[in-house]
């Protein structure tokens, strides 16, 4: 595991007080938009924006992602141009299919050498936010092997559907399934739609179990006011964390007595159990919990 | 670069800086500035539009710029926007 992306905290683009101060409001990743939140008036000097705070602003750390505009926008394609050279961590694709996956990596590639800037440095994340995406979301993903993570955008995704977006996100279930499915056997991050009430907390809590729940590794946030309460939800807890030495410590003492298979708390210990072990050790390790 | 028209970029929301630009023929770089921190970062707010300016080759240029506590990468971003738009 090479780093968490428990919460990924969405900030507007052209917003230059809430990007210089995105690094220390505890998100592991930061989404600094150029589509959605900047007018298109405005789209310019976003890109500019973000352009020279990549260069300038310490983000302490954070994984930084830019949401461009779709590449068939007017902005899309030089926003790569413009980004790239300042070295994102990676660029998050709205709408994404196939072609837009494939057409990017090689633009990226071309800037990437062009600029002398390692090949493969920059990741992308697609948006699932079609039904047309979340069907072919292996294709998706296999058409880049830059590609770090998937986040499912439910807004687009049930205005597509024609269904109506609720809290308790029945609609999206399948959707959630799938993606966590698909990305686990990627081995990439399955990161979850926002929650879009930003004054109900319970709501947000109870909708990112459920989203952990289905297998998603990781939630978007649109306010810094959620952030702590998805990286509570995505942390081990103190009582996972115990079980999970406990079985270590089991496991190795059945090791050294020559066992093969042994019970801890009166259940059978076996290779799942312990690969489920080892993961959360793990994650409370890159978390800092232990 | 040459500034063919008048143009601007930011806003006054703080942390932010509006800058307009427009042409200045053969009149060199003018600057006015105003700030919430003129007094403690005037010269440096200059600093970091003059080396932009070089940067870009401009020799020409008129500048009025309110700043609302702008950090350098933001003046940076908000006068290439208001150049590229000049263009």
């Amino acid at each position: 595991m090479n780093r968490l992306r428990r919460t990924i905290l969405f900030m507007p683009g052209n917003n230059p007080n809430m990007i210089q101060n995105a690094g220390v409001l505890g998100a592991d990743s930061i989404i600094l938009d150029l589509e959605d939140s900047v007018s298109i008036e405005e789209k310019d000097a976003a890109r500019d924006l973000v352009h020279n705070a990549l260069k300038h602003v310490d983000f302490y750390g954070c994984e930084i992602v830019v949401r461009i505009n779709s590449p068939s926008s007017p902005f899309g394609i030089k926003d790569i141009q413009v980004i790239t050279k300042a070295k994102p961590d990676a660029f998050m694709i709205p709408m994404a299919t196939e072609e837009d996956m494939e057409e990017i990596c090689k633009l990226v590639g071309k800037i990437e050498r062009k600029e002398g800037i390692l090949e493969n440095t920059i990741k992308l994340i697609p948006i699932a936010e079609t039904a047309y995406s979340i069907e072919n979301i292996a294709d998706i993903i296999s058409a880049s092997n830059r590609t770090i993570a998937v986040l499912l955008g439910a807004e687009d995704l049930t205005a597509d559907l024609e269904v109506t977006r609720t809290k308790e996100g029945q609609e999206i279930l399948y959707a959630r399934s799938r993606i966590a499915h698909i990305c686990k056997t990627y081995k990439i991050d399955a990161i979850d739609t926002p929650f879009a009430d930003v004054d109900d907390f319970e709501g947000l809590r109870k909708d990112t179990i459920r989203g952990k729940g289905l297998g998603m590794t990781g939630k978007a946030a649109i306010n810094p006011r959620q952030i702590e309460i998805i990286n509570q939800v995505f942390t081990p807890t103190i009582d996972e964390i115990e079980y999970a030495q406990n079985v270590i410590k089991a496991m190795e003492e059945a090791k050294g007595k020559g066992k093969g298979v042994f019970s801890y708390q009166g259940k059978m210990v076996d290779a799942p159990i312990i690969d489920r072990a080892e993961t959360i050790l793990e994650k409370a390790k890159t978390a800092g919990v232990i | 670069m040459v500034i063919n028209k008048p143009a601007r970029a930011g806003t006054l929301e703080s942390s932010d800086i509006y800058i307009m630009v427009q042409p200045n023929q053969g009149q060199g770089i003018e600057i006015q500035l105003d700030s919430i921190v003129l007094k403690q970062f005037g010269k440096q707010i200059q600093n970091v539009m003059r080396q932009t300016l070089k940067d870009l080759e401009i020799e020409d240029i008129k500048i009025i710029a309110n700043d609302r506590g702008a950090l350098d990468y933001t003046i940076r971003a908000r006068l290439e926007t208001a150049i590229n738009r000049a263009n």
